[in-house]
């Protein structure tokens, strides 16, 4: 059974050290040129697709910015 | 499969927790300071204990600690928060009690008092973030700097020789009889934050049992100190932190874990990680 994963990235509170890209197994997420308030280049989902809802990217994450859902296909 | 068809209530597998506050933390950029907040927020959600936990924060970048968690909290003067910890458990010995240091604090300034905490076996649970830096202060030299590694005190490199030697305080620690569990963890990866998580729950469930001192440290990074990326920095941690000072349990449930008795032996034998690290 496979597993669809989903993002809700609280862009306002990333700080794009980059840290959650690697933790990630199948390339979903990666900066985005634009900037937040504070000025950091943050967070994006740049294929969907592939995200299977591990949290990996999450239980990395030192500022607690990504939330995951995850549903069975 | 749409967006939608996902996110909903049930689905949720990751959320964070509300034991921290709405804040954003102070810290750098990927500093595992706030990856370490958010695992002991989440060990407290889980726990139950949000209106019976006290926590010391020490002084060093994670000074404010107390404005991120939301449970009481003491600021405890440079180095002192096993003394101060030690007080508030013996006072309310219900009470989950936490002390939140980093290596400068604990093994510098506040030698002196973890030493003596865990000599008497306090109660209670230390979290121990060793970034082999001052990170607060620009980026000085602590006793846990690496032999050979860069600060602004010591910019052509630790030299043993005038400086002293790279201190594995924690593998004193595990040797006093006063320390029940005593582990060295890291965050930087997914499968190490899940391990120290587990970890750090052990370490506020032995409060549970009155056993003496549960340590925890978690050897992390400090990107603005270290003058790379927080993604560089983690990297260099694995290349030569974790080489002189490695990852595992070092004593549990009062035991030496066997590994840990292995590699103490070695102590008395020159390390090659920080002679490949000295300027030749
Ligand atoms: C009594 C006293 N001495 C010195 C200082 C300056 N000082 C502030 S933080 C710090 C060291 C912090 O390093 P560490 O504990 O490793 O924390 P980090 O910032 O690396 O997390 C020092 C020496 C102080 N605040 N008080
Ligand atoms: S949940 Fe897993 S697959 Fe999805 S973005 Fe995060 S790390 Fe990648
Ligand atoms: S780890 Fe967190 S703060 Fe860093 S880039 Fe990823 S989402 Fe942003
Ligand atoms: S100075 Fe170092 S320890 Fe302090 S917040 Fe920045 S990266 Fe973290
Ligand atoms: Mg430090």
């Amino acid at each position: 059974m496979a597993f669809k994963g989903a993002l809700v990235i609280n862009t306002e509170k990333c700080k794009g050290c980059e840290v959650c890209i690697t933790g990630c197994p199948n390339g979903v997420i990666a900066l985005s040129k634009k900037v937040n308030a504070k000025g950091y280049n943050y967070l994006e989902v740049v294929n969907a697709d592939a995200c299977i809802g591990c949290a990996n990217c999450a239980v990395i994450c030192p500022d607690g910015v990504i939330e995951v859902y995850r549903a069975k296909e | 499969m749409t967006r939608e068809d996902i996110i909903k209530p049930e689905n949720l597998v990751y959320k964070r927790t509300s034991v921290l506050k709405d804040a954003t933390m102070h810290y750098c950029p990927g500093c595992g300071h706030g990856t370490v907040h958010r695992i002991i927020a989440e060990v407290i959600e889980e726990m139950g204990i949000q209106d019976n936990v006290v926590g010391i924060s020490p002084v060093g970048c994670s000074v404010l600690a107390y404005n991120y968690f939301d449970v009481d909290f003491v600021e405890a003067a440079h180095g002192r928060a096993p003394a101060c910890a030690s007080a508030i458990k013996r006072l309310r010995p219900e009470t989950f009690v936490f002390s939140y240091q980093g290596d400068g604090d604990l093994a510098s300034i506040g030698c002196a008092e973890v030493m003596h905490a865990c000599n008497r076996g306090e109660n209670i649970t230390m979290i121990f973030i060793n970034n082999g830096i001052y990170g607060m202060t620009g980026g000085q030299m602590a006793p846990t700097t690496l032999e050979g590694m860069e600060t602004v005190t010591c910019p052509y490199g630790r030299d043993p020789e005038i400086m002293g030697h790279t201190m594995r305080l924690t593998e004193a620690l595990a040797q006093l009889p006063g320390t029940y569990y005593v582990t060295r963890q890291a965050v930087y990866t997914p499968a190490l934050a899940r391990k120290c998580k587990k970890a750090i729950r052990q370490a506020f469930e032995n409060q549970k049992l009155n056993k003496g001192v549960s340590f925890v440290e978690v050897t992390s990074n400090c990107n603005s100190g270290w003058k790379m990326t927080a993604v560089q920095a983690n990297k260099w941690m694995e290349e030569n932190t974790l080489k002189y000072f490695p990852l595992g349990d070092m004593k549990v449930n009062g035991k030496f874990d066997p590994k840990f008795i292995e590699r103490i032996a070695t102590f008395d034998q020159p390390n090659e990680t920080l002679y490949s690290l000295r300027k030749k």
